[in-house]
């Protein structure tokens, strides 16, 4: 794909999304896969880890973090699942409302928290394209996913 | 300048301690550095969930890049926790804990 943007805002305040249709049918595909993990359970799982996060650090809250979990968690796996659907839903179309669009961000970047976590990146060491390296075609993904949001928060700020 | 003899005693607020429940205390909440998320992205969700202005958000997404967290919000607990909950949704490493 030529360098460009790949979501912008349009005069009607609508928002265009320009992907290649192989673009597209990598983001139904790994979308398909993260709504897949998040039937089981999503707490024994190590590496969904940074999609559910505890709320209270001191482990003298431990108390408040269980009764915080027991509120939330079900809600939070619902929030996850909606940003998911509307992607997977849309994927393929080339205009969005803003709305669908926040869904994109949020969506976009669970993928990125995900591969993020599996590739083990740390901090400002972005994967390097060595293709002797068997993560290599996931770590391509994930630089691109990072594009992708950066294009889509681009377009938000207008 | 008035001279010392004529500054009135102060009465100190001594609170009650036996009174102060947890709910009374302060909370703040952080945001942790990661290596995840990008910058631009945390900019955004800070002025999308709090109405902070470009320029504060960005401040604080450099306090959370350079410094290694920084406090986005404060508040009763009930508060905190709906914050820590919506920076949860949005995929930041968030805590809450008593502001000491």
């Amino acid at each position: 794909m030529p360098i460009g943007r790949r979501v912008r805002r349009t005069r009607s305040g609508e928002y265009e999304v320009r992907l290649p249709a192989t673009e597209r049918q990598l983001l139904a595909s790994l979308v398909e896969a993260l709504r897949a993990a998040l039937t089981g359970d999503v707490r024994a799982e190590p590496g969904l880890r940074r999609l559910f996060p505890p709320a209270y650090a001191d482990p003298a809250d431990g108390e408040a973090e269980a009764e915080y979990q027991s509120l939330v968690h079900d809600e939070l796996l619902a929030s996850r699942r909606a940003a998911l659907d509307v992607l997977e839903a849309t994927a393929d179309r080339t205009r969005l409302e803003e709305a669908e669009l926040l869904s994109w961000m949020t969506a976009l970047n669970q993928l990125r928290l995900v591969l993020g976590t599996r590739l083990d990146v740390r901090e400002d060491a972005e994967p390097l394209p060595d293709p002797d390296d068997p993560t290599a075609p996931l770590a391509a993904i994930y630089t691109w996913l990072g594009v992708l949001l950066e294009s889509v928060i681009d377009a938000l700020e207008g | 300048m008035a001279a010392e003899a004529q500054t009135a005693p102060v009465e100190l607020d001594e609170p009650d301690v036996g009174e102060v429940t947890a709910t009374d205390v302060p909370w703040i909440v952080l945001v942790w550095n990661d290596p995840i998320n990008l910058m631009s992205y945390v900019t955004f969700v800070f002025q999308k969930l709090f109405g902070y202005s470009r320029e504060k958000a960005t401040a604080l997404m450099l306090d959370v890049h350079e410094k290694g967290r920084a406090v986005v919000a404060t508040g009763s607990r009930e508060k905190c926790e709906l914050d820590v909950f919506r920076l949860h949704e949005h995929g930041l490493w968030a805590t809450m804990q008593h502001d000491t």
